[in-house]
């Protein structure tokens, strides 16, 4: 990738993450959010790390941030009017934000601080080169995880079952059983 | 000419994206004709006959077929009508939402391989817009982002309709790209590759003296999963739920008017001809003849058929076209003969149909690629 394409990738990016913080209405921020990692995406895909940028681009930006946008649907968020925010958490804020700043601007100024380049031989983030490392260095690591993964598929299904009895007999939460009567005996409005 | 071999393969490539996008929304506009007069047809009724150039036709005796009102009175109307934007929608997003929908479906249709590689005056160009490695992961990144368009147009309506449209749009679709996905990746391990361009190539030659290699045959049901999941993603009868009429006005794009309502249209329709291009591509051999090998027909009883080598690779593009039209058609006719799902037989097809069948096909696909040490 050409220099001036990976400044001015960069810069978008930049800009598209200050949107995130910037923006008023959730909806405007999760799209400066979605914009971010498109372009952080094509920075994978220029610097042939080809796999890496297009799981990106269908992992989060394809099905996270839909999560992300249902969420905001669903705690119904609107835009901020006004100034947000205890007085105290906005000093905290500050203080914390500019003891970052002043972090990064020490260590990153420090002499001892060098930008190196690395060069990988081309095709290092090719589908092969990944999937030979995933299924022979890490595969008991891979394999852990997808198990980790199964647990919490099984998790949110168990989550979202249906309590088979409305009446609260054999239920473990009454609660959610009473809630599941109330809402189907209201009249439901047809779509 | 003396350009450099990287220009020419830039030039080559804008052409060819630019191509293959007018391709695709051509076929879109047919398929618009096609649901104008192909439903008529089909219900047996005469459909647009009314729209003419100062009566030219009638004069000369010639019957309507509706062209000048799907090519001309369609468009010029929609794209004079006022844009209206209703109180307290979200003007940004209301504008952007379309576009939104129409951009992931019109960059897909450049890693599809519409012929083999051609030579001419001395340069070899490949009749694929980007011949990439990783296509059909690019394939799966932007069928996921078709999803915010249609999301985001019913949020940005301020319309409950709209909202409910385009949440049961963006529902209907993620459920969907899953079971697509299973197919698709059952294609893969079948041609053990990614690359598009390879796939095709990978289906040509023959089984017993006659049968095609086209993916269709080895991947049968990877081919029904997709060909129904596709009809699902484009968002067409009889998976419309996110616009059924009879529920919800016109869903997601009930607040659209004018040219926007048209960008709308247009991305359902370039949809379903990109699922055509997609199923053709994966299933029908792509832009492969029957067996035409490169050097002529060999055909089935040992007869052999010289064609020069320029008319193999025209015969190609043919085919392809062929193909998509015919699959255009078939989808045209899904459309106007199937009445509309409910919505939880919608999901029920999805989740416990498709998927479980995508994985069942996805293992045995696995056992035989491994079975018979296919891939080196």
């Amino acid at each position: 990738m050409p220099p001036f394409l990976y400044l001015f990738l960069g810069a978008l990016a930049i800009v598209s993450a200050l949107g995130v913080v910037i923006q008023r209405n959730p909806i405007h921020s999760l799209l400066a959010l979605i914009s971010t990692l498109m372009i952080i995406a094509i920075l994978f895909i220029g610097e042939d790390a080809v796999v890496v940028g297009f799981l990106q681009i269908i992992v989060y930006a394809g099905a996270i941030m839909v999560l992300f946008l249902f969420v905001i649907w669903l705690l119904n968020l609107q835009a901020e009017s006004g100034p947000t925010g205890h007085i105290v958490l906005k000093i905290f804020g500050s203080l914390a934000a500019s003891a970052l700043a002043a972090e990064l601007f020490v260590f990153l100024g420090a002499p001892h601080f060098k930008v190196k380049m690395y060069r990988e031989p081309p095709g290092y983030g090719s589908l092969e080169s990944l999937a030979g490392k995933l299924f022979t260095d890490y595969l008991v690591a891979f394999e852990v995880t997808s198990v980790l993964l199964l647990a919490a598929v099984v998790g949110a299904v168990a989550l979202a079952r249906r309590i088979p009895d409305a009446a609260g007999e054999g239920s473990s939460d009454p609660r959610a059983a009473s809630a599941i009567r109330a809402a189907e005996s209201s009249p439901r409005v047809q779509g | 000419m003396s350009l450099p071999p990287v220009t020419v393969d830039l030039i080559a490539g804008a052409i060819k994206a630019v191509l293959m996008i007018l391709i695709g929304l051509n076929l879109a506009i047919f398929l618009l004709y096609f649901e104008r007069k192909g439903s008529a047809l089909i219900q047996d009724r005469i459909g647009s006959n009314r729209a003419t150039i100062t009566g030219i036709g009638k004069r000369l005796g010639m019957p309507n077929l509706g062209i000048i009102n799907t090519l001309i009175a369609d468009p010029v109307k929609l794209f004079t009508k006022e844009d209206f934007v209703p109180d307290g929608a979200d003007k940004f997003l209301h504008t952007l939402a379309p576009f939104l929908a129409l951009f992931p479906v019109m960059i897909t249709f450049v890693i599809i391989p519409f012929g083999d590689t051609i030579s001419i005056a001395g340069h070899k160009f490949d009749l694929q817009a980007t011949n990439l490695n990783a296509g059909a992961l690019y394939l799966l990144a932007t069928l996921g982002l078709g999803v915010y368009g249609v999301a985001l147009a019913g949020w940005a309506s301020n319309n409950r309709w709209a909202l409910l449209g385009g949440i049961r749009a963006t529902a209907q679709m993620i459920s969907y790209e899953l079971a697509m996905g299973l197919a698709i990746v059952s294609v893969i391990m079948t041609f053990g590759t990614l690359n598009l361009q390879e796939i095709v190539r990978g289906q040509g030659g023959v089984w017993f003296g006659f049968l095609p290699r086209w993916g269709i045959f080895t991947q049968p049901l990877a081919f029904i999963i997709f060909l129904v999941a596709g009809v699902a993603e484009s968002k067409r009868v009889p998976f419309d739920l996110p616009e059924s009429e009879s529920e919800l006005i016109l869903g997601y794009f009930t607040e659209y008017s004018g040219g926007k309502q048209a960008v709308f249209m247009l991305t359902d329709l370039a949809e379903q001809a990109l699922v055509a291009m997609l199923l053709t591509t994966f299933f029908l051999g792509g832009w492969q003849v029957p067996w035409l090998m490169r050097d002529g027909f060999h055909l089935p009883g040992g007869a052999f058929l010289a064609v020069p080598a320029i008319a193999v690779s025209l015969l190609g593009i043919v085919a392809f076209l062929v193909k998509v039209l015919a699959l255009c058609i078939f989808l045209g006719m899904v459309r106007w003969t199937l009445p509309r799902f409910r919505y939880d037989q919608l999901m029920r097809l999805g989740w416990k149909g498709l998927v479980p069948l995508g994985l069942f096909n996805l293992l045995v696909t696995a056992f035989v690629v491994v079975a018979t040490g296919s891939v080196q």
